[in-house]
């Protein structure tokens, strides 16, 4: 248990209050802890999910990116253009090409970075415009409604009927649970992640030390485009039409989610199981907010406040509040 | 001696910059597990040496380049670090976010090509270092929660897993306690008994002439030479250092009969320190020394108003005072320059002239309330020649300046509030030896035009030497108060460092 507090401070403090204020939630609305509920929120935070992970990474590694939602529309409307000229395609082609973008996108990032030394919050609302600017001019702004057969159609992984409705797990929550799973193996497991924790961590020190600076940033910068591609194509898969300004503006929602999940602005730290708690805190306080019937207008600031307290309180040590009194260690 | 190569022997090494000659025809050799010192001012050439012998700088044509017994036509950082030459860089260049054992053993997750990461042979590779030096340490606590001490020897132990037979230690001891360069000392002793040479650079000469076997001297970019620790006294180096004598006598006055500025009775603040009581007169140096966590700081702390007394009294000029805040003790007339200049005194990418009025922001505003640029101009004019800081222009930035006159320009900016009492806390440490006589004549200066001054120091040769009296301060009380024209500075040291 202390182990934990150590080594996930953060995230520790999240799952508290996540484990409150479901306790609170469930006490005071009996739709809360329903199964259709639940699975209604899991499938529709799968692509906040797949963007914060993607997030995640260029966190770690020191950098930001403001421009991994738009890049989604843009890979949207690529991927789906590209398609309907294929006569169609199917899932396989579909994820390969929103991959292929989304990295595309993500390298066009680190490049400008990297080349130029411009730090990434400047580079990236450049390219927060420039991508969004390119889009709806060569879109004029035109939705497409007719997507592929096999991409509007939605895939249930399962099903339940229960007294009030029915509860299911779709495809997107799957897409997430990969996406998931290959961050956490990236980060933890591979020497190429413990090297975007060190360059995030301590730059100079990297460089010292002999890593490739040019490699860290095009990994980093490539994860979250290729996430933000993956996401771009189930956001599409989900709504069964690509509008291009339909992703604009949740760039913020998903960053704050993820330092709210412990991920520190200056790199080298940050976790999957973070990114998870950040966005379900969210997720789970909009919900709540929802079923006790309080006005939509008052979620963001409702949110906003939430955001502030866990943040605030996360600066409190829980593993020292733990560890039994001892004097300081000679 | 056997037949064993050196470590490393350099010949007639230059290195010209923009035709400043940075290094001229410097021979530098090291036997294997030797600790040889490397000692000089800033500026002499040190680092350069450091950068060619590791492969960052190429010397200029016509030098010899010899590692472990082998002729070398050029270095690059590579071939020293496969040649097992290593540098413990001055601000570390470690990862705090990481735990122990992955800083330690950074380097077997280093490779473009992705592997996995086998955190069982991490650990391993990291503890057989760290038995090397026989210390044991946390190897899954996050580097950033160890004290600065601990951050050395993982330094040192990263050095040692990538197999490093000579280490240049850059002021390895510069931020640390007494006690913890003693860890560090014996650390550099084992690493000597197995055969690794160690390149020691420190500005604090009693811990080179107690750790090296040898030292090699270098002034202005020229060798001075080589000679064994054995014998040579603090004096003779500083002197081969700077090529000047300095006039070590005791300063000390008599200022009995000098009016009181400052008393303090009974001062006591829990855990921190108990019932001081001293007097400091006007144009007084008083010396206050004791090994770190005396309480010196803390005391320091108190009488800048930036933590409150629970016992006692303080009195400036007779009237008592009481400082809410450290801004109150400045408008009373009481100036503290920290100890963590570099960090807490000054704002570095600003520039000189504006870090010099930081505090007097009021005193050159105009009678429209914005800052007048000509007052500032002439404030800083006038301490910069008041107090000699050697620089460009005022519009540089306080980081370009070496560190003796960076500490100058934190003088300059407490002594633009025209304080009564001025402490000073540790201003010497980082700064080189000539410097530091500087710093000490403007402090004799300054108490001669009046100014009370609390001369607070680890180093006891320091206040003995400048101190008119030295007060002792050993777990968190006043053991002693000294007089240095009747106590000798061996029996000043042994009551100390006892």
């Amino acid at each position: 248990m202390r182990d934990f507090l150590r080594a996930y401070p953060a995230e520790a403090k999240l799952l508290a209050v996540l484990v409150l204020l479901v306790a609170g939630l469930s006490v005071a609305s009996p739709e809360f802890l329903t199964l259709v509920n639940i699975t209604s929120l899991v499938n529709n935070n799968a692509v906040n999910l797949i963007w914060a992970v993607g997030l995640l990474v260029v966190l770690i590694a020191g950098g930001i990116d403001i421009s991994f939602a738009v890049a989604a529309s843009v890979v949207q409307y690529l991927a789906v253009t590209a398609l309907l000229g294929m006569g169609g395609g199917g899932w396989a082609v579909g994820i390969a090409l929103a991959m292929a973008f989304g990295i595309g996108l993500g390298l066009v990032n680190a490049a400008l970075i990297h080349g130029f030394r411009i730090i990434s919050i400047v580079v990236t609302i450049s390219t927060f415009n420039a991508f969004f600017g390119l889009l709806m001019f060569f879109t004029s702004g035109k939705s497409i409604y007719s997507l592929p057969d096999w991409l509007s159609r939605p895939i249930y992984l399962w099903e339940l009927q229960t007294e009030i409705g029915w509860a299911d797990i779709r495809l997107p929550v799957a897409v997430m649970a990969v996406c998931l799973l290959a961050t956490w193996f990236l980060i933890r497991r591979t020497t190429t992640g413990r090297q975007l924790y060190a360059f995030g961590d301590n730059p100079e020190g990297a460089r010292r030390a002999g890593i490739n600076i040019w490699l860290m940033q095009a990994i980093a910068f490539g994860w979250c485009g290729m996430m933000a591609g993956i996401a771009g194509l189930m956001q599409a898969h989900i709504t069964k039409e690509v509008v291009p300004n339909a992703l604009i503006g949740r760039e913020l929602d998903v960053l704050a989610a993820v330092v709210l999940g412990g991920a520190r602005l200056g790199g080298g730290r940050g976790s999957v199981l973070g990114c998870v708690l950040g966005v379900a805190l969210v997720a789970v306080a909009q919900n709540g907010l929802n079923l006790l019937g309080v006005s939509p207008y008052a979620f963001k600031m409702v949110v906003g406040i939430i955001i502030l307290a866990a943040i605030s309180a996360s600066n409190i040590d829980l593993a020292a509040m733990l560890a039994p009194k001892r004097r300081d260690r000679e | 001696m056997t037949d064993e190569p050196r470590a490393i022997r350099f010949s007639n090494m230059s290195k010209v910059f923009g035709g400043v000659k940075a290094l001229q025809d410097v021979a530098f050799d090291v036997g294997q597990g030797e600790v040889h010192c490397l000692a000089g001012e800033n500026g002499c050439g040190k680092s350069t040496l450091i950068k060619i012998i590791t492969g960052v700088y190429q010397p200029e044509a016509g030098a010899g380049m010899e590692l472990f017994g082998e002729r070398l036509a050029a270095i690059t950082p590579n071939v020293a670090r496969q040649k097992g030459i290593a540098v413990i860089w001055q601000d570390l260049a470690l990862f705090p976010e990481m735990t122990v054992a992955e800083n330690i053993a950074f380097e077997t997750m280093l490779g473009n090509r992705p592997r996995l990461v086998d955190y069982g042979a991490l650990r391993a590779r990291a503890e057989a270092a760290l038995a090397r030096l026989e210390v044991s340490l946390d190897l899954d606590a996050r580097l950033g929660t160890l004290p600065i001490a601990a951050r050395q020897v993982v330094a040192i132990a990263r050095a040692l897993v990538s197999d490093a037979r000579l280490i240049f230690m850059d002021e390895p001891t510069a931020s640390l306690t007494q006690a913890e360069t003693d860890a560090l000392l014996a650390v550099v002793r084992t690493l000597s008994a197995r055969g690794v040479a160690v390149v020691f650079v420190s500005h604090r000469l009693a811990e080179v002439l107690e750790i090296s076997s040898r030292v090699t001297v270098l002034r202005d970019g020229r060798l001075v030479g080589v000679y064994p620790t054995e014998g040579m006294t603090q004096a003779r180096l500083t002197e081969l250092m700077t090529g000047k004598t300095f006039d070590s006598h005791v300063m000390a006055r008599d200022t009995s009969a000098d009016p009181v500025v400052l008393e303090v009775e009974g001062l006591s603040r829990r855990g921190e320190f108990s019932d001081v009581s001293f007097v400091l007169r006007r144009g007084e140096v008083l010396g206050l020394t004791g090994l770190i966590g005396a309480g010196r700081t803390e005391l320091a702390h108190v009488l800048f108003g930036m933590a409150a007394p629970e016992r006692g009294t303080v009195r400036l000029e007779g009237r008592e005072v009481r400082f809410a805040s450290n801004r109150e003790a400045v408008a009373a007339g009481v100036a503290y320059v920290s100890e963590d200049r570099l960090a807490l005194g000054l704002i570095q990418p600003q520039s000189i002239s504006d870090n010099a009025v930081l505090s007097v922001l009021r005193r050159i505003t105009g009678a429209s309330g914005l800052m007048s640029p000509r007052r500032q101009e002439d404030l800083v004019a006038h301490w910069v020649r008041e107090l000699a800081v050697k620089i460009g222009r005022p519009g540089d930035a306080v980081s370009t300046l070496s560190g003796g006159n960076q500490q100058r320009v934190v003088l300059a900016k407490w002594l633009a509030t025209e304080p009564k009492v001025l402490i000073l806390d540790c201003p010497t440490v980082g700064v080189d030896v000539g410097a530091r006589a500087g710093i000490f004549r403007i402090v004799r200066e300054l108490a001669a035009q009046g100014l009370a001054i609390l001369l607070i120091s680890d180093e006891v040769s320091e206040v003995h030497v400048n101190a008119d009296r030295v007060l002792h301060m050993a777990g968190g009380r006043i053991a002693g108060e000294y007089d240095p024209r009747r106590t000798s500075l061996a029996d000043l040291e042994a009551a100390v460092y006892a």
